[in-house]
């Protein structure tokens, strides 16, 4: 049963496609671009930088801010641009997912911003995000523990699948996404979406971690090619 | 037990040695482990391990001397962004001691200033100072912003590499430690000059880097490569350089050199280009260039300069300080992100 080819002729355990290139931006103190099946992500990191909104900083560690945002042109039928419902939680939930990994106890007072843009969607973009900006933070010298890299696993047809696609996301079951730091493999984010049997949901996330892991080294790669001499 | 060698590329999250290492700067440990805290190049030395950034944010320090842009006038400070996450402040009686004057008629938004941190507060707050030779006024001249940690690599071992461009450019070249330069010479040697800066921030973890600086420097000038006597050179420098361990076991140094290096800098500027707070040092000022440009002899500009000075002893009376090189104000570039 796991010798099961998907609709995209993938395997139960089979990532799509990963590229991502790091500094990518000339303004930005850091960025990161990536490639994922078929989504297209950039994402632009500045500061640490001085607080502009008073009520936001901490006297004794920055704070980072995030923002996801899809482009009009992202997804088949035109997203309405702007904030929404959908953006302002995936906005959230990456801050929180990268926050336990960032040590800015050196820079108090500052703010960290990130801006991840959705150019095109195919799924599992939340993901891709939290991957993208994290090797972004890296990429800005922002002091951290790790890199924080996201992956989702689902339930399609009955079977549980790594790195769902659009069509798999909205046909399948379920769908859990989870973002880790590889040294320790600690969790920083995990959402459930759909019916999970308690074993499934196990199943789903070892296979999530796996991706992760993978996914990590690409990350790693990504970031040596770009600052290795020569 | 150690996972990497000296000078070593990490990023974060990297393991780099077991318990029996300390961790420095740029690293933290965890469970027993050293790990790195940011990408950039391992330095080794005893057991201690530090990550020397590739890239960073310029966090002041008590002592530097930075360059620095005015944001805002205030009732008694000026508010001085100096590229980095903490602004700096400028408190008047810095500049005119008891006196009490119009800042803004001093200085203005958008001047560029060569500052001295004179003490950072627990919020990382900089107060800044003038005191101390050639720190004030640029006027003309171009803002180059690089990482503050290419700094010391941008002015070389006891300045080495910005003498170099320095001499064969003929601009004048002041180095911040937050990150700024300030060239002012040639029109189209500025921009050369820009280019290089940039080609030594990013080259900045190269070996031999100072000779391949030189050679382009002496293609685009000369439009050819250094002859003979410079080859001499180039062998006797080759071992230094290449010694990567001991130059990054020298950043220490190098960064109290780095910082003589620029007050001797500015000893050289102060007469020429710096405006001093003090009116009746205009005066001095004219004479001192005078003196100055006889004991050099032919310099072309030496009727201009005294124009220059001149004119701005008028402006200072018509209390309407600017630029003099009007030209040049778009070309001022602070980083303000």
């Amino acid at each position: 049963m796991s010798e099961m080819i998907r609709e995209d002729g993938r395997k139960y355990n089979e990532l799509r496609p990963i590229k991502i290139e790091a500094g990518v931006l000339e303004r930005a103190d850091g960025s990161a671009y990536l490639e994922v099946g078929g989504n297209k992500i950039l994402v632009a990191v500045y500061g640490p930088r001085e607080s502009y909104i008073r009520r936001l900083l901490e006297p004794n560690t920055g704070v980072i801010r995030c923002r996801y945002n899809m482009a009009p042109f992202s997804v088949d039928d035109r997203k309405r641009p702007g904030p929404d419902r959908r953006s302002s939680e995936i906005s959230k939930i990456t801050a929180d997912a990268l926050r336990p990994a960032l040590m800015l106890e050196n820079y108090p007072r500052s703010m960290v911003d990130i801006y991840i843009e959705v150019i095109e969607a195919e799924g599992g973009t939340r993901c891709a995000g939290i991957t993208a900006a994290s090797v972004a933070l890296v990429d800005a010298g922002v002091p951290m523990k790790d890199i924080v890299v996201g992956c989702a696993a689902g339930k399609v047809n009955d079977e549980v699948v790594l790195d769902l696609s659009e069509v798999e996301d909205k046909e399948g079951q379920a769908d859990v996404p989870i973002a880790i730091m590889p040294r320790t493999g600690e969790i920083t984010l995990l959402q459930s979406d759909g019916d999970l049997t308690e074993e499934e949901f196990q199943k789903a996330i070892d296979l999530a971690m796996e991706g992760c892991m993978k996914v990590s080294e690409l990350q790693k790669e990504a970031l040596m090619k770009k600052y290795s001499t020569e | 037990m150690i996972y990497v060698e000296d000078k070593n590329l990490v990023i974060p999250g990297q393991i780099l040695a077991d318990d029996d290492y300390y961790p420095g700067r740029g690293t933290f440990k965890e469970n027993g482990k050293v790990c790195s805290s940011l990408i950039g190049l391992v330095s080794l030395r005893n057991k201690k391990i530090r990550v020397i950034p590739l890239k960073s944010k310029y966090v002041p320090k008590k002592g530097d001397v930075v360059i620095g842009k005015i944001n805002d006038v205030r009732f008694s400070m000026w508010d001085v962004d100096i590229n980095s996450p903490y602004s700096g402040i400028l408190p008047a009686f810095e500049v005119f001691g008891r006196d009490k004057k119009e800042l803004n008629k001093v200085y203005d938004v958008g001047d560029v200033l060569f500052l001295r941190v004179i003490d950072v507060d627990e919020v990382k707050k900089a107060k800044l100072g003038l005191k101390g030779r050639g720190l004030g006024k640029f006027k003309g001249g171009i803002i180059v912003d690089i990482s503050p940690t290419k700094v010391p690599r941008l002015i070389g071992k006891k300045g080495s590499m910005i003498n170099m461009i320095k001499n064969k450019t003929n601009c004048k070249i002041v180095v911040g430690q937050n990150g700024l330069v300030w060239v002012k010479g040639n029109e189209d040697m500025e921009q050369l000059t820009r280019e290089i800066i940039h080609t030594i921030e990013a080259e900045a973890h190269t070996s031999g880097l100072t000779n391949k600086i030189k050679n382009k420097l002496c293609l685009a000038i000369d439009g050819e490569l250094p002859v003979e006597e410079t080859e001499e050179e180039f062998v006797l420098e080759k071992p230094k350089l290449q010694n990567f361990k001991e130059e990054l076991e020298q950043e220490e140094r190098e960064k109290a050199e780095a910082e003589k290096e620029m007050q001797a800098e500015s000893e050289v500027e102060q007469d020429s280009e710096i405006e001093t707070e003090e009116e009746a040092d205009a005066e001095e000022d004219i004479e001192a260039e005078a003196s100055e440009e006889k004991d050099t002899g032919d310099k072309p500009n030496f009727y201009d300069v005294i124009e220059e000075l001149k004119k701005k002893s008028q402006s200072r009376k018509d209390k309407n300080l600017s630029y003099s090189d009007k030209s040049n104000n778009n070309s001022f570039i602070l980083n303000n992100r």
